[in-house]
């Protein structure tokens, strides 16, 4: 397993070159090409600023304005958590030709849709940015260094959790369907739309077994709520628990290789 | 020297799940308890028993076998695509597969990305890719598409492009999976060609293929499977000629259970009534009114009489045939040329006086080749009683390559059937010429003058 993990580096151009086909290909076609990626989240932002000032102002505490703003800075990172997921569960099987006729390292390919969404993400945050400027919040610069931490350990969860899924779903199909659902009450279930406080307090303890709640936490930290970051901790756990994810996805993954070929 | 391909005792076993034919639940994993029994092979398949080769460096190796032999999971095998269940391949230098060409081209991306791409999959660094881009493009004769994205290419280009690709990564090991049918002539000898190329620089290449012109010309050894086993090895030419008798032979035993099969449907079909009976004899007697050079064609403007069955009163019974060749055996399967003669044992239970036997030679398309009957050749019918055998020789079977279907019949000289058997029986004639058409005149060329020939059929 260690050795293939190894391998993992001499792949390098090879993931690289995927992730920019990925890219290309999603947008080739379409007029506006890249700047959907801009646009898409920019209109999600307009609609939550319409909603939560103009239709349901009184959804939130008053000290938690712009709201829309922190939805924002939760559902960022969401939609790359949770499209990487939902792609990746099906990426073997729609990459089968790879796999069935050519010598093609398979865990390319959920990285690359980790890697590609992760690219999508870092598209909307220049909206997320003007944003953040715009309502004249203010950012601690030595938190923003916080920043790439905080992606590297949603990178690292991610990626060992697209490793598991994409695997499984080879042998079992519907997980795919049940992925989307399990998805959608996973999503309910993370403080984005609301935050850790506005839950009832007896929530806490089971929102703190979530570990998408503490990198959601800890986005908003950095980008919404004033103040250093009060949650390195639970990062920090989360860290290591990324890890351990990482190689059990990856275990499982490298156990059920040779059966891709025949089974995709 | 170490060989560039060595395989030893590879064994290669397919399973298959019973319960998860189609529904691949996890649900009903989980429902019936463990996931792990249910991931159990209840049934399995051997695709490669106990192969084991190896190819010298610079050796062309062709792999023969019928569909189904093992010859495709053998070069997956070997290219490392799956892994087999027992034995040890090893393979020395970097391999190209020609298995699939263009996987992994992305439709809505230009040539020229997915040959990067594509190179990139293969093991390609990018300069490498940049340094024989024109080769690439040269090769795969894109010059004027190469910005198109792929999706508009037609298949013929897309394989082209793939080929190119993927023969320019500069193996030091080439897997090839019948792909040389990918163009027109001149694609084919350009692959041809470079092949040869390969082989001056002391590559080898193993190749998969159903043409065995093109492995007893190119490769300098031969691997025959057969379910999965090698049946045998070595000098093409010897593992060729064994290979295509054996498939005459299964031809053979195919084309007597599917006869066998024919006879045996028809016989259970009752003797036709009496209204059935005056409209064959109707048919009769009209063919035989549109001229007697054509006795017991029907032409396929009737639908009726051009389906294969069996009709007639039995009053003279057909109760065997066979065909058989120069060896006296019987048989389907005959050479060009061969004498051959059809044997009809027939059993009257009665004595009768008004009889005729006849017999039709169509070829695949249905066209009547030849027909004739004892009528027609002036035989005077005097009387036949219990039972006794007719024989028709051909002293030269003078057919092209081909299928073909025989009928034979015993009637009354007005036509009215006493046992018809309309293209019940099949048999098969090989060639070594590839001439075309019916019917191959015996015959002979000779060339006077200043006109050079070598060799010839």
């Amino acid at each position: 397993m260690f050795q293939n993990l190894a391998s993992l580096t001499r792949y390098r151009a090879l993931i690289q070159t995927l992730v920019v086909r990925d890219l290309k290909a999603r947008y080739r076609g379409s007029v506006l090409g890249f700047f959907w990626s801009f646009f898409n989240p920019a209109l999600l932002l307009f609609i939550y600023t319409f909603v939560f000032t103009k239709v349901l102002p009184a959804s939130h505490p008053k000290d938690m304005e712009p709201f829309a703003l922190f939805m924002f800075c939760g559902i960022l990172p969401w939609t790359w958590f949770s499209s990487s997921l939902l792609e990746s569960s099906n990426t073997l099987i729609a990459g089968g030709n790879l796999i069935k006729k050519v010598l093609f390292p398979a865990e390319v390919l959920p990285i690359v849709t980790v890697l590609a969404n992760m690219v999508h993400f870092f598209l909307g945050l220049p909206i997320l940015a003007a944003f953040v400027l715009y309502y004249q919040r203010p950012v601690d610069p030595l938190e923003l260094l916080w920043f790439p931490v905080i992606v590297l350990v949603q990178l690292v969860l991610t990626t060992g959790l697209a490793l598991f899924l994409s695997a499984l779903t080879v042998h079992f199909r519907d997980l795919k369907d049940l992925l989307g659902n399990l998805l959608t009450l996973w999503f309910f279930a993370t403080p984005i739309i609301y935050s850790m406080e506005m839950a009832p307090s007896n929530m806490h303890w089971w929102l703190n077994l979530n570990p998408m709640t503490h990198l959601m936490r800890s986005y908003q930290e950095v980008l919404f709520f004033e103040g250093p970051l009060g949650h390195q901790r639970w990062l920090a756990a989360l860290g290591v628990m990324s890890v351990v994810i990482f190689m059990a996805g990856y275990f499982v993954f490298d156990r059920l290789r040779d059966s891709f070929a025949e089974e995709v | 020297m170490k060989p560039a391909i060595d395989v030893v005792n590879v064994s290669k076993v397919y399973r298959r799940y019973a319960r998860r034919k189609q529904f691949a639940t996890l649900k009903s994993a989980l429902l019936d308890g463990s996931l792990i029994g249910d991931l159990k092979p209840e049934e399995t398949f051997p695709a490669l028993r106990g192969v084991s080769f190896s190819v010298p460096k610079g050796c062309t190796y062709g792999v023969i076998g019928r569909n189904g032999s093992g010859k495709s999971t053998l070069l997956k095998c070997v290219a490392g695509i799956t892994r087999p269940t027992e034995g040890r391949i090893h393979v020395d230098g970097r391999i190209s597969a020609l298995i699939e060409l263009g996987a992994g081209f992305h439709p809505e991306i230009s040539g020229r990305e997915n040959i990067f791409i594509n190179g990139i999959m293969l093991g390609l660094t990018k300069k490498e890719i940049l340094r024989r881009f024109d080769e690439i493009v040269e090769f795969a004769e894109m010059r004027d598409f190469i910005d198109a994205p792929v999706k508009t290419y037609s298949s013929g280009m897309y394989m082209r492009l793939g080929f190119a690709v993927a023969i320019h990564v500069d193996p030091e090991v080439l897997l090839v999976d019948e792909v040389l049918a990918v163009g027109d002539q001149g694609f084919t000898h350009k692959c041809l060609d470079k092949f040869s190329e390969f082989r001056r620089r002391n590559k080898s290449i193993l190749l998969v293929t159903h043409s065995l012109d093109l492995v007893e010309k190119f490769c300098d050894e031969a691997h025959w499977l057969d379910h999965g086993k090698t049946k045998g090895e070595g000098d093409p030419k010897r593992v060729v000629a064994a290979y295509v008798i054996d498939v005459e032979d299964s031809e053979e035993n195919d084309l007597a259970k599917a006869e066998s099969a024919r006879v045996a449907a028809s016989a259970s079909a009752p003797a036709t009534t009496t209204s059935e009976q005056e409209q064959v004899a109707r048919n009769f007697s009209s063919a035989e009114a549109e001229g007697p050079e054509n006795p017991v064609d029907d032409g396929p403007k009737d639908g009726f009489k051009s389906a294969e069955g069996r009709w007639g009163t039995r009053e003279i019974e057909i109760t065997g045939v066979s065909i058989t060749g120069p060896d006296g055996e019987a048989g389907h399967v005959f050479q060009s040329g061969d004498a051959v003669q059809v044997r009809m044992e027939v059993k009257a239970g009665e004595t009768i006086t008004d009889f005729v036997f006849g017999l039709g030679l169509f070829n695949a398309d249905g066209v009547c080749i030849y027909g004739t009957n004892t009528n027609l050749e002036e035989f005077q019918p005097t009387e036949i009683t219990g039972e006794a055998v007719v024989t028709f020789t051909i002293d030269h079977l003078d057919l092209v390559e081909g299928t073909y279907r025989l009928d034979l019949a015993a009637h009354k000289a007005d036509g009215y059937p006493y046992d018809y058997h309309r293209l019940l029986y099949t048999f098969r004639v090989k060639s070594r010429v590839r001439d075309v058409g019916i019917y191959r005149p015996d015959h002979k060329w000779s060339f006077a003058g200043g006109i050079k020939f070598q060799g010839g059929a």
